[in-house]
């Protein structure tokens, strides 16, 4: 089996976001990237997958800040290559992204077919237009489930059966031939970890490949008119009074959030 | 924006999702506003009595059929993009839930039209529609427009009221007759949440407690408030180590991350350790007595009293406002 | 009539005595040999480590802790038997030896030893001494055994033995004084109080008794030098080699030679580990003192230092002893160490809290032990998710609180005057100021309380701002040791940059390893907090203008004291400031780890443990008399004190303070 991983870099949450001068875009100077969670999780549920059924694990990641050791490391967990697609993709989103996913494919001339799994994390939190992984399968003309938090294989390997997750701990179990896109939310067991040393010595002993991918020119329908930072963050605002003052204020901020209802 | 809006009406073992009502809200407010008919579409197996609930849009389509039965994205999203066309739609209301995840980019991406992911909220200026959506788990927020304000729009849960959505008004139903498209992605089962103690992780709503609930005896009262909520306990680390809830409870470093869109924090100081397991909630309220407690300064609303005053009055309330 | 003294000139059994003795000794040395020559083959395929150095301090742990049995008189009242037995094995292996020598070399112009009347009289006094000794490990043994002392059939047996080697010795020279008739045996007090005893027995048979007991004695001799390295007895041979081969001096310091990559590859089989480490095992003599004062077992987790020793042992005879001296024990189909014996839980129970180390008589390293198996569980990516989270966090923001490594100097925000950058202006003291006192908002206004006296008392100091990192004390001893070097070369590099004299540290962790594995200490002298505190009041550089009556204990934090030995700098800053000290029963060298250590802050509690650590430490500060404050001086003991407080319900008798909110109080 031919199981693929894209990886996508994202803004680290843990340090201070800012708002960039032309109001639009983030401070760059101030941000640092990291793998999307989702990500690390479908990279997990990959090589689980491979330990199980065999096959390899072809991991890809668009160029960013700190994508190699991201590589590194996914080959120190189990992946057998490793690689970046060289260029500036800074604010991309998701309908381009998942193009130029696809154009690796059509340029390595791997063959999409019967054995080949493509796994991608269910969604990122910068996802602005939606999730890489539908777009990607609409493409590749592939199927697709998301929010995938189990995968197992039917007796040929022609088959994927897969756990979505619905809510509060409800799943469904879909069916679905390859060649299939899913959006890994949860590995089956969290990412494992892999020790310092060992992607050290990767990073000595092995080399990343690089495929040279051009942009295409998308025209997307959406415009950015600002970024902002939400006034709430920061200290609580106060709920004064008798308690069935506060009790009433408490159930309009709930009602107005969609929490309870009527 | 000439044409309706529409919205796909999402459901879930027979229940219609409370974020349906929320974008019904939203969407009467908005087509109003842009003086377009709102419709909304239901699909899936033994539908059709659910359609009375979709009051509050001009007309709801239904799409009554046994294959139906938690239909696939693509099957979805090929219906989707014939009504679109066929009624002259310009933009498409979906949830942005785990059951409608892929419908959205897969319509956008069929109808060539841009897709708004994580929209939490939606106003009207000068006829122009503007989105905000939430970024970065909500650290950040971003206004966008499309263009003919045509498109199709992920809602967040949990960002616009219900009570909008809910009206006793009957809709005009039409029943579609649509072709299916085939499909090979086949919902096989629901697999139900494992036996033994629920998952926090996964609630929605969660009532926490610290020391300052005193006793064991006082867990029915705050349990009482969770389950009006429709949510569960869950605790510090010092009310699990007494046996007061069981260890699967914990919230906090040595515990359970959780990141419910509800955290309610009942007497928990919010020490380090408890705040790194919650601090990524959608909306954290906190009732303490200390007006310095360290909960505070990472709460969204903050009641400094003591929650023996608050609780039992909180829990009355929701009941009566339930009943209303 | 002429006596015949010398017992081998006789025949037994028609064979002559000498050629009997000749071949029960050769029998007797090659299986002891055969043994023992195993087990030098075995610590030659284990890993390097060098034990050689510093002769002149090795040769006195010698004279105080075997000679002088220091670390047994701990617990004094075995101790004190334990003291005579072993300086009468002393004399009895001796004077063995000696007789031996004259038996089979019977030319050799020297007496036997017990024909010299000193030697006698010693022998008298030794043998009872011995046999009440004797009684006394029986019976506690038998009736009060002290928790987690293996009881063995061994055990019995070794005292069997040695009762018998006394009591032949005590009846051989009874008889003797028979033989020599009651005038030469007045000569000699021994001689003379034993003739009176035995003075009904003829003095025909008395010879004959006397020669039996010479052959008795000899033949339990013997047949206890066979059997002993084939038992848990072995260390009475071990153990001074044991204490030889010492970690002298070097209590703080994990390093080890070889490549860094077999380093944070650890051990699981006995080959992966190093020679010393074996050693443990032939010098354990499973008293179980390393055990009951471990904290970890104390508290109900599942471990068990000497059981992990033990295992060992059973791995290292099982596996070791079979493996063909080209193969390593892989694919000998042989069972692995962890997670067969020394279960994976337990691995991870440990505190690194010294305690075991500090007390086991025989200086055994359980540390390095449990580290170099949790290095082979980190290799595995066998680590707990909470574990996990921290070392991911660690490895990208350098700290265990997972916040951005940009806001580490944030603490100073809430100071009226700027701390110096020693990165850039030259500095007398370099502040490393640790994670949880830079990050921690519990900790923030002690680190800020320190600034402030440090100010006050003129110090010249800075700090490294985002320059300085974790300093990886406990992501060593988690066994991530590849994690370790890289914080270590960060900080190595920021120090470089900067300008100082020496460095102040906060957290005692952090000062453990700057100080033993930085490879620092020759360059600059590394300062806790509260030696410097102690200084600046020496100095007269802080002046104490407010007595503090309250009455307040101190908790010896296991980095600062049994591992670096600060004990009264502290405490002298304790008197200054007019707090009466009362000491817990657990104080100094024997102080009660808070549970923090080895990481354990950051794993969670095993289910189903009786009480945390921190938990019995508070509440044993609290059955103190009138004592208001705990006084810590480490920020993770803050932190885990203050939720005991909170957890064993003690918030209202005790608060948890640091040392420096003293002395700022007394100075104000
Ligand atoms: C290594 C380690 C790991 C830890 N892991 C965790 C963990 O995973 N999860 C966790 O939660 N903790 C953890 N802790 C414990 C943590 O440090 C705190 O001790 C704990 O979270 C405090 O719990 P609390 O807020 O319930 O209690 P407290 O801190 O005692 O707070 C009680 C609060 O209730 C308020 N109060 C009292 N009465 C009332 C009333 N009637 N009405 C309203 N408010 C009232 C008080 O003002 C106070 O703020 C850990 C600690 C350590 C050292
Ligand atoms: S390791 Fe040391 S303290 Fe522990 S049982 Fe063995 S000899 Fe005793
Ligand atoms: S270091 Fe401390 S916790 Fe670890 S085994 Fe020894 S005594 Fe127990």
């Amino acid at each position: 089996m031919d199981i693929f991983v894209f990886l996508k870099m994202v803004p680290d949450v843990v340090e201070e976001l800012l708002i960039g001068e032309d109001g639009k875009s983030l401070d760059t100077q101030w941000l640092r990237m990291k793998l999307s969670d989702p990500d690390e999780h479908a990279l997990e549920e990959a090589v689980i997958l491979k330990e199980k059924y065999g096959g390899t694990v072809t991991v890809v990641a668009m160029e960013a800040p700190e994508v190699e050791e991201v590589l590194f490391t996914a080959i120190a967990k189990g992946a057998d290559c490793a690689v970046k697609l060289p260029g500036d993709w800074a604010g991309i989103q998701a309908p381009a992204i998942a193009k130029l996913f696809a154009s690796y494919f059509s340029l390595t001339q791997h063959q999409i077919g019967s054995e080949t799994l493509i796994l991608i994390g269910s969604q990122a939190i910068d996802d602005l237009e939606g999730e890489v992984a539908p777009y990607l399968a609409e493409i590749l003309g592939a199927h697709y489930v998301g929010v995938v938090t189990g995968i197992r294989l039917d007796e040929e390997k022609k088959k994927a059966i897969v756990m979505k997750e619905f809510a509060g701990g409800l799943r469904g179990e879909f069916e679905l031939p390859l060649p299939a896109v899913l959006g890994v939310q949860a590995a089956e067991k969290p990412p494992r970890y892999v020790p310092v040393a060992k992607v050290r010595s990767i990073m000595k002993s092995t080399r990343i490949e690089t495929v040279d991918v051009s942009p295409s020119e998308i025209i997307s329908g959406l415009s950015v008119e600002r970024l902002f930072i939400p006034e709430v963050a920061g200290k609580a605002k106060m709920i004064e009074g008798p308690p069935e003052k506060v009790s009433t204020q408490i159930i309009e901020i709930l009602v107005e959030c969609g929490i309870i209802r009527r | 924006m000439q044409g309706p809006i529409l919205i796909l009406a999402e459901h879930l073992r027979g229940d219609i999702a409370s974020l349906t009502f929320e974008m019904l809200g939203i969407g009467r407010k908005l087509a109003d506003d842009m003086k377009v008919p709102l419709h909304s579409v239901i699909f899936g197996k033994d539908v059709a009595p659910l359609a009375s609930q979709l009051g509050v849009s001009d007309s709801v389509f239904v799409l009554n059929h046994p294959q139906l039965d938690m239909p696939s994205s693509e099957v979805v999203a090929a219906l989707l993009k014939t009504l679109f066309e066929q009624k002259n739609v310009s933009l498409v209301l979906i949830g942005g839930t785990n059951v409608s995840t892929g419908i959205g980019p897969k319509l956008s991406f069929r109808l060539n039209l841009p897709f708004v992911n994580f929209c939490r909220n939606i106003r009207v200026k000068d006829g122009l529609v503007s989105f905000t959506s939430q970024l970065f788990g909500g650290k950040i927020l971003s206004d966008v427009r499309l263009q003919e304000n045509r498109g199709v729009v992920s809602v967040y849960p949990g960002s616009f009221p219900i009570d909008a959505g809910k009206s006793d008004r009957k809709p005009s139903i039409e029943m579609l007759d649509l072709p299916l498209e085939e499909t090979k992605v086949i919902f096989k089962k629901y697999l139900e949440p494992e036996a033994g103690d629920i998952d926090i992780t996964k609630q929605d709503v969660l009532v926490s407690v610290g020391r300052g609930i005193a006793n064991a005896d006082n867990i029915a009262l705050v349990n009482e408030l969770a389950d009006a909520l429709g949510g569960a306990l869950c605790a510090s680390r010092p009310v699990i180590d007494q046996g007061w809830l069981p260890l699967s409870r914990q919230v906090g470093k040595s515990g359970m991350t959780v990141k419910p869109k509800l955290y309610l924090s009942l007497g928990v100081s919010g020490a380090p350790e408890h705040v790194e397991g919650m601090k990524d909630s959608g909306l954290i309220v906190a009732i303490n007595t200390d007006p310095n407690a360290p909960i505070f300064g990472i709460s969204h609303y903050g009641i400094c009293a003591d929650l023996f005053d608050i609780v039992p009055t909180l829990i009355e309330e929701i009941k009566t406002h339930k009943s209303e | 009539m002429i006596i015949e003294m010398d017992p081998v000139t006789i025949n037994i059994f028609g064979v002559s005595g000498y050629i009997l003795l000749w071949i029960i000794t050769l029998i007797a040395f090659g299986l002891f040999g055969k043994r023992i020559i195993a087990f030098i083959k075995l610590l030659l395929r284990a890993h390097p480590e060098n034990r050689f150095d510093q002769l002149g301090k090795r040769i006195r742990y010698l004279i105080t802790f075997v000679l002088g049995q220091k670390r047994l008189l701990h617990e004094y009242v075995i101790g004190i038997a334990h003291f005579i037995i072993f300086w009468g094995f002393i004399l009895f292996a001796g004077t063995f030896g000696w007789n031996l020598l004259k038996g089979l070399f019977p030319f050799l112009p020297i007496p036997y030893a017990d024909e010299i009347g000193i030697i006698r009289i010693f022998f008298l006094v030794f043998s009872l001494l011995v046999l009440v000794s004797l009684v006394f490990a029986v019976i506690r043994r038998a009736f009060f055994p002290p928790p987690h002392l293996q009881q063995s059939l061994d055990a019995f047996i070794i005292i069997t033995l040695i009762s018998l080697v006394v009591l032949s010795t005590l009846f051989g020279i009874g008889f003797r004084a028979v033989t020599v008739g009651q005038m030469e045996a007045s000569l000699n007090p021994a001689d003379n109080l034993l003739y009176k005893i035995f003075l009904g027995i003829p003095i025909d048979s008395a010879q004959g008794w006397h020669h039996m007991m010479f052959w008795m004695h000899l033949l339990v001799v013997l047949g206890f030098l066979a059997y002993l390295p084939y038992s848990k007895h072995l260390h009475l041979l071990a153990s001074p080699f044991s204490v030889f081969f010492a970690n002298i001096d070097r209590a703080g310091s994990l390093d080890v030679p070889g490549s860094k990559n077999e380093t944070s590859a650890g051990a699981s089989r006995w080959d992966e580990f190093t020679w010393r480490q074996l050693f443990n095992t032939f010098a354990c003599a499973e008293c179980g003192r390393c055990d009951r004062v471990c904290p970890a077992l104390t508290s109900g987790y599942e471990l068990s230092p000497r059981m992990i020793v033990h295992h060992l042992k059973e791995h290292l005879m099982e596996a070791g002893l079979r493996s063909k001296d080209d193969k390593t024990s892989e694919g000998d189909g042989l069972s692995p160490l962890i997670g067969k014996t020394v279960s994976v839980a337990e691995l991870w129970a440990c505190t690194t809290c010294y305690a075991c180390m500090e007390r086991c008589p025989v200086f055994n390293e359980h540390i390095p032990l449990i580290v170099n198996m949790r290095r082979y569980l980190v290799a595995q990516g066998s680590v707990d998710t909470t574990l996990q989270d921290v070392l991911t966090k660690m490895s990208r923001y350098w700290n265990s609180l997972g916040q951005s490594d940009r806001v580490r100097a944030k603490w100073t925000q809430g100071l009226d005057f700027k701390i110096k950058d020693a990165r850039k202006e030259q500095v007398e003291y370099l502040w490393f100021v640790g994670d949880y006192a830079s990050y921690d908002p519990r900790i923030q206004n002690i680190t800020r309380t320190t600034a402030k006296v440090f100010q006050k008392a003129g110090l010249d100091f800075g700090i490294l701002f985002e320059g300085e990192r974790n300093s990886g004390n406990d992501v060593r001893r988690i066994g991530e040791e590849g994690l370790f070097e890289i914080l270590k070369e960060k900080n190595m590099q920021a120090l470089e940059k900067a300008q100082f004299k020496m460095i102040v540290t906060t957290d005692p962790h952090t000062y453990n390893t700057l100080k033993n594995e930085y490879g620092l200490n020759g360059t600059y002298q590394i300062k806790h907090y509260t030696e410097v505190l102690d200084k600046l009041i020496q100095q007269g550089k802080l002046r104490i203008s407010k007595r503090l009556n309250q009455t307040v204990t101190y908790h010896d934090s296991c980095y600062l004291g049994r591992y670096n030995g600060i004990y009264d700098a502290p405490r002298r800053v304790l008197k200054t400031v007019g707090t009466k000290l009362v000491e817990m029963p657990r104080n100094r060298s024997k102080s009660y780890c808070c549970g923090a250590g080895g990481g354990r802050i950051w794993m969670s509690d095993q289910p189903g443990i009786k009480e945390r650590p921190s938990e019995s430490r508070i509440r044993e500060a609290v059955s103190l008399r009138g004592v208001q404050a705990l006084v810590v001086s480490c920020p993770k003991d803050i932190v885990m004190f203050q939720d005991a407080l909170k957890t064993t319900g003690n918030e209202e008798k005790l608060s948890v303070k640091d040392i420096s909110d003293l002395l700022c109080e007394a100075i104000e």
